[in-house]
């Protein structure tokens, strides 16, 4: 009869407490890059933020040692963020109602929420080269070639199986009895889905809407095919037709500028980034938080 | 079996004729004739299984709702076919509102709960008035006159059911379904929802699926018991059928069917 006192020698606890260091030391690693990566960029590119950064434009490599500010890029990010989440966000929540809601599981929603993942598995390039061949090269926007639109065309391309996704997943979350309870009073379908799911499920949409831009505003390679990149201010709304800055296309270009000056600015603009995006998940968190709390008065 | 009364009386404000309710292939309840009474409590009783809230659900359509539940015959209600091409099953379900077996309550206040299905159904009036109204006749307005603008979730769950009754007074139908409203309630609760519903039944008729015989003894003034025959090619399946139908007195005290006998004296079911 074995003793019931915890036997450390037995080759079962060994092994457990084995496994447990294990899965310990693999999940250190896997966390380590991640505060490297956010320490690097918060020193690096913490100590270059000063007020000038925000407003100047930036200059061009090797005329002088001051390198300028991001304003153009910092404003031209916001811009082709605000233009992807216009057409990603109403497509997608759209797209996600008819999957949960309407479609009935028949063979055409499968195919759909298929073609939504492979969607999110493609590369982000591609959506950049296929805007390029769909609007740049065909200067079919009014004659413009690159431009801050046609980058956040790119960019809604990258949202949208995200913001899909989060709102099918969220309105099949919300209980069918309060879909029945809606109808029960004699609410049609279209009156139900406005009143109770969607407000039901504001919580998980509004997750995946905020993860969706977050995602979206650090994309690099879809605009570079796309949007480009400027040094100017932007001073009006005839500039959304011309090439357009963004903050992840001047990290990518002055990064790998020989000039020091440049290099720093990639460092400011890496530092602005990272703490927009972070601000942005937080954000998500509180709102997530927020609307849990006002559902259980 | 019951007889095919082929003329719908006067006072019939709801008649199933000849309705056969499927889940795809598989057939949940065949050939049902009924009649509800206008003003009566009609409670639908049986064993699991045997298509009571299946043919409840199809009294306002709600059976639209479930992937390939089709059905085959009329329900007349006020001399129309609902299940006719042409009828728009929401103006059904405004007609005849539904009470199901959890407690369902929108996650809003309790009087936008109120409001909402009176709201959408171009009520205009005193919405303060109705919303009290509703709650007077469920019983309700007692217990939280002092927190209308508190959540529907914040109530019990007998409250909540309650609250749900009081939803589907507002939008003022002609019949109410429930379907086993007591079933999740304790028992003080179950007695207050069953005071309502004597209560109700001046306004209203009242069409009930319980699995309480207790239940459908207190309240009810017509009792159909429903019943599950395995088919005839014998491959386990079962489906359902109206076994009898009758005033409660008679299905309690003289039931015509050996099963009726049988499943109210507790030997089945």
């Amino acid at each position: 009869m074995n003793s019931l006192f915890y036997q450390k020698n037995s080759s079962r606890n060994i092994g457990d407490k084995v496994f447990t260091s294990l899965s310990l030391i693999c999940v250190v690693i896997a966390i380590l890059p991640l505060i490297f990566l956010v320490t690097y960029i918060l020193i690096k590119g913490g100590a270059q933020i000063t007020p000038e950064l925000f407003t100047l434009e930036p200059n061009p490599p090797g005329d002088d040692l001051d390198a300028g500010g991001i304003n153009p890029a910092l404003i031209g990010t916001l811009i082709i963020t605000t233009i992807a989440s216009i057409i990603a966000i109403p497509v997608g929540v759209g797209g996600g109602i008819y999957l949960a809601e309407y479609s009935k599981g028949g063979p055409f929603s499968r195919f759909i929420r298929f073609g939504v993942n492979v969607l999110a598995g493609v590369p982000s390039i591609i959506a950049g080269v296929f805007i390029y061949a769909l609007i740049v090269s065909t200067k079919i926007l009014f004659g413009s070639m690159y431009s801050g639109l046609a980058g956040g065309m790119a960019l809604s391309i990258l949202m949208l199986p995200t913001v899909i996704k989060t709102t099918d997943e969220g309105l099949k979350l919300v209980p069918n009895e309060l879909r029945y309870a809606s109808l029960g009073v004699g609410a049609s379908m279209y009156t139900t889905i406005l009143k109770i799911t969607l407000p039901s499920a504001f919580r998980s949409i509004a997750t995946g809407v905020v993860l969706g831009i977050a995602r979206a505003a650090g994309e690099t390679a879809p605009l570079i095919f796309t949007a480009l990149f400027s040094y100017y201010y932007i001073t009006g709304f005839g500039d959304l037709f011309y090439e357009m800055g963004s903050l992840a296309v001047l990290i990518y270009n002055f990064a790998l500028e020989p000039y020091d000056a440049q290099n720093k600015l990639a460092w400011a603009a890496s530092f602005i980034l990272v703490l927009s995006i972070l601000s942005v998940n937080i954000f998500s968190r509180i709102l997530a938080a927020f609307t849990e709390k006002t559902k259980r008065v | 079996m019951i007889k095919n009364t082929k003329k719908t009386q006067k006072n019939n404000i709801l008649s199933l004729e000849d309705v056969s309710i499927s889940y795809g292939k598989f057939e949940a309840v065949k050939n049902i004739f009924c009649n509800f009474k206008k003003g009566d409590i009609t409670s639908l009783i049986g064993p699991s299984g045997c298509g009571k809230s299946t043919v409840l659900r199809s009294l306002n359509r709600m059976n639209d709702l479930i992937p390939n539940c089709s059905l085959k015959g009329t329900v007349l209600f006020d001399g129309t076919n609902i299940y006719d091409k042409r009828v728009d099953p929401v103006e059904v379900r405004r007609r005849i509102g539904m009470v199901f077996q959890q407690p369902n309550p929108f996650p809003k206040s309790i009087y936008e709960n109120i409001a909402f299905g009176a709201r959408i159904n171009g009520f205009v009036g005193d919405m303060d008035n109705l919303v009290e109204l509703s709650l007077k006749k469920s019983a309700l307005w007692d217990e939280c006159k002092d927190k209308l603008n508190d959540s529907g979730y914040s109530l019990s769950g007998g409250q909540q059911q309650r609250l749900c009754i009081a939803r589907t007074i507002a939008i003022e139908p002609e019949i109410i379904l429930m379907d086993e409203p007591c079933s999740a309630l304790d028992p003080i609760s179950t007695l207050k929802i069953e005071e309502t519903m004597h209560e109700l039944k001046k306004n209203y008729t009242i069409i009930i699926v319980t699995h309480n015989m207790q239940q459908a003894l207190r309240v009810s003034d017509m009792t159909a018991f429903f019943n599950a025959i395995e088919y005839e090619d014998g491959d386990g399946g079962k489906v359902g059928y109206l076994a009898e139908f009758n005033s409660t007195k008679k299905i309690f005290s003289s039931p015509k069917e050996k099963t009726t006998q049988e499943y109210i004296s507790g030997k089945f079911g």
